[in-house]
């Protein structure tokens, strides 16, 4: 059978698979479709918050990433699992024990103020947007590379698989889906990792592949990777090359963003008590680890393999994964000195970076490129790093099995993440905004149609992001992380651990956290991109990092402000005294 | 609030305070901070401050969580027999 056969083979089991357990675990009130009743055993919602977490991002971009970055890419190990532990420490518990529905519920009622609800559903629907669509990019690549339909066709069929489970199921149809996503995907990561960590240094697991020595030779994989990316004028992989406070705001930011996201958070509500919460926050984190320990291994192993296999090969008889890339648009070739040999080094290959491409085809039946070529440097290769995970199977040369699971897993990475998005803000919307705050006298009946008819907008907007994919995505990530560590964090922490916050310290905090972020990320992305490197960055640290700031700001003026108000109210204090007991 | 629930608030705070040290020490101290030092010792074919940064620091985080279940228990134990009483 064709890779294709089987990749539509492996997308379509999987997608008849979300729909069978869509069906049965319909939601019946609003109890099941915000928090899956709160019955949900600990072990599946590990399972279900590690798909929850782990987005395409994770699975698709984040070994490419790394691959590129060497050791400067482990801000995204440690930022995205180091979280965990401080949900686990400080958040996810008393959460818990709290037992509403939402992250603005809470916030809500421990500053016992609408405005400061009416904030939180804000910061969430836009943290929540700037990642769906993310999302979306993903499954878009997916089905145009391995199923060769046009990207809309793919946005659409996606969009309708979560429709069904999303409205239907709610948290519940959700939470068995996303058990389900996790194996497929994990399987699906796994499985090329072993094999590539098999094949280049005979050990099974990837995990110690890659601190292992290479087969038949006495050299160590990452010795040798660093020699062969010094010679090629990169900087060497095991080596930094941003500056060290950068790199622990980065890190920070993106450990308290993690902690902070309101998809993330609201997976500890759907478990039946306090000490469940603690083992799910360690069953997620052992799920999650599977993949985040093996990734650094598949990128060490892809960027290897990728020099290997295209390094001073002549285009016509390159292989064949470089050119069903360069088709799609992800890679491109200009050959600068004009050798009809594949030179690739560091440096940017074209101007403007990105190829355009133009009708017709070069002396070596390259793609034309309407770029003039960047002459301060060699290489003569454009490459997304988004690629690195789906393309790493062919590079390997794995059989055709593999690379169609990798395409499963793929989509059951977006699907997952943009199911769990779409139910928090639908139910932001219909129990915050609507039962909380503007329609108090609705029935639970009522409610919960609300919340499908949310769920099915918000499938709408974020379909319409997949089709028209805004050209900030990529740019908008640092947005995500940063609101979310600069605003949730230090309310949701101080709201726990510190009575005398009052609403005016809390709703101050958030608004200059949420402020100061954003207008730092935006000014340095998008008003003056061209100043956006370190001589000009804030005591040298870039917009991704600049969320662990805006949540120290947050912290501060929190702090300070609440002892010139009033205390909170008796009641209050009463509440956080109970969520404090187990 | 009683002093039951104040003692076993403080020594809940006790159990997170030091495993957050742990949490800071070997994510931010050993994969960041000391990495660089830490570099000139090998761990196969790791250099270690490297292997902290990709790996070790990930391991320590889920040791962490299951340690804190454990101790949690325990404290979540003394104290309803203390109520018992």
């Amino acid at each position: 059978m064709s890779t294709q056969v089987l990749t539509y083979l492996f997308v379509g089991a999987s997608f008849a698979l979300y729909i069978g357990i869509a069906i049965w675990s319909k939601a019946q009130s609003t109890n099941d479709f915000y928090v899956a009743g709160k019955g949900v055993h600990p072990v599946a919602n590990g399972m279900a918050t590690a798909a929850d977490w782990m987005s395409a991002a994770s699975f698709l971009s984040m070994a490419g990433l790394i691959a590129f970055l060497g050791k400067d890419g482990s801000v995204y190990l440690m930022g995205w699992t180091g979280g965990y532990v401080l949900l686990a420490l400080l958040l996810a518990p008393y959460l818990r024990k709290f037992g509403k529905f939402t992250v603005p519920d809470f916030i809500g009622e421990r500053y016992y103020s609408k405005t400061a609800r009416k904030l939180a559903v804000l910061c969430l629907i836009f943290i929540s947007f700037t990642y769906i669509a993310g999302q979306m990019r993903g499954v878009g690549i997916v089905f145009s590379r391995f199923l060769e339909v046009d990207i809309n066709t793919g946005v659409i069929v996606g969009m309708a698989i979560v429709f069904f489970y999303a409205v239907l199921g709610g948290m519940k149809g959700i939470t068995y889906t996303q058990v389900a996503q996790y194996c497929v995907l994990i399987f699906a990561y796994l499985v090329p990792a072993i094999f590539i960590s098999i094949l280049m240094t005979g050990e099974v697991m990837p995990q110690v592949g890659f601190g292992s020595k290479l087969v038949d030779s006495d050299i160590y994989l990452l010795d040798k990777l660093d020699q062969v990316t010094k010679d090629l004028g990169f900087t060497a992989y095991t080596e930094n090359v941003k500056s060290n406070i950068d790199i622990f705001c980065i890190t920070a930011a993106l450990m308290f963003g993690t902690a902070g996201l309101p998809h993330v958070i609201v997976r500890f509500f759907t478990v039946p008590n306090v000490g469940a919460a603690r083992q799910s926050a360690g069953y997620a984190l052992i799920f999650i680890a599977l993949l985040y320990t093996t990734a650094p291994a598949v990128s060490a192993f892809a960027r290897m393999n990728l020099i290997d296999s295209i390094q001073d090969q002549p285009y016509s008889s390159s292989p064949s994964w470089f050119k069903n890339w360069e088709e799609i648009g992800l890679i491109a070739w200009k050959d600068k000195n004009e050798d009809q040999k594949i030179q690739y080094s560091s440096g940017n290959a074209l101007e403007n970076i990105k190829p355009n491409y133009i009708e017709g085809k070069g002396s070596s039946g390259e793609r034309m490129l309407a770029n003039n070529p960047d002459l301060s440097n060699e290489n003569e290769v454009y490459i997304d790093r988004d690629i690195i995970v789906l393309a790493n199977p062919e590079i390997a040369q794995l059989p055709g099995w593999v690379i169609a699971l990798v395409a499963a897993g793929g989509l059951a990475a977006a699907l997952s993440t943009a199911a769990g998005l779409l139910l928090v803000i639908s139910s932001s919307i219909s129990h915050d905004l609507l039962k909380k705050t503007y329609m108090p006298q609705i029935t639970e009946k009522q409610e919960l149609r609300y919340a499908r008819i949310a769920a099915a907008i918000a499938i709408g907007i974020a379909g319409i992001f997949g089709i028209y994919p805004p050209a900030f995505v990529a740019q908008v990530v640092a947005f995500a992380f940063g609101l979310a560590a600069a605003t949730f964090f230090p309310a949701l922490f101080l709201g726990i651990f510190y009575k005398r916050l009052n609403k005016e310290g809390a709703v101050i905090g958030m608004m200059a956290g949420l402020i100061f972020t954003a207008t730092y990320i935006i000014y340095f992305k998008f008003i003056n991109p061209t100043l956006n490197s370190d001589e000009y960055w804030l005591f040298g640290i870039s917009p991704e990092g600049i969320g662990f700031l805006g949540m120290l700001l947050n912290l501060s003026l929190a702090l300070i402000l609440s002892s010139f108000y009033e205390p909170p109210p008796e009641e209050v204090i009463e509440m956080v005294d109970e969520i404090r007991r187990p | 609030m009683n002093n039951k629930n104040k003692k076993y608030w403080k020594s809940n705070l006790k159990i997170v305070f030091s495993l957050l040290i742990i949490w800071f020490v070997s994510s931010f101290g050993f994969g960041i901070l000391f990495s660089d030092y830490l570099d000139q010792f090998q761990l196969g074919g790791f250099k270690l401050g490297f292997w902290f940064a990709q790996q070790g620091s990930i391991y320590v985080f889920v040791i962490l969580i299951f340690l804190y279940v454990w101790l949690m228990k325990r404290l979540d134990k003394r104290l309803s027999e203390e109520e018992d009483k």
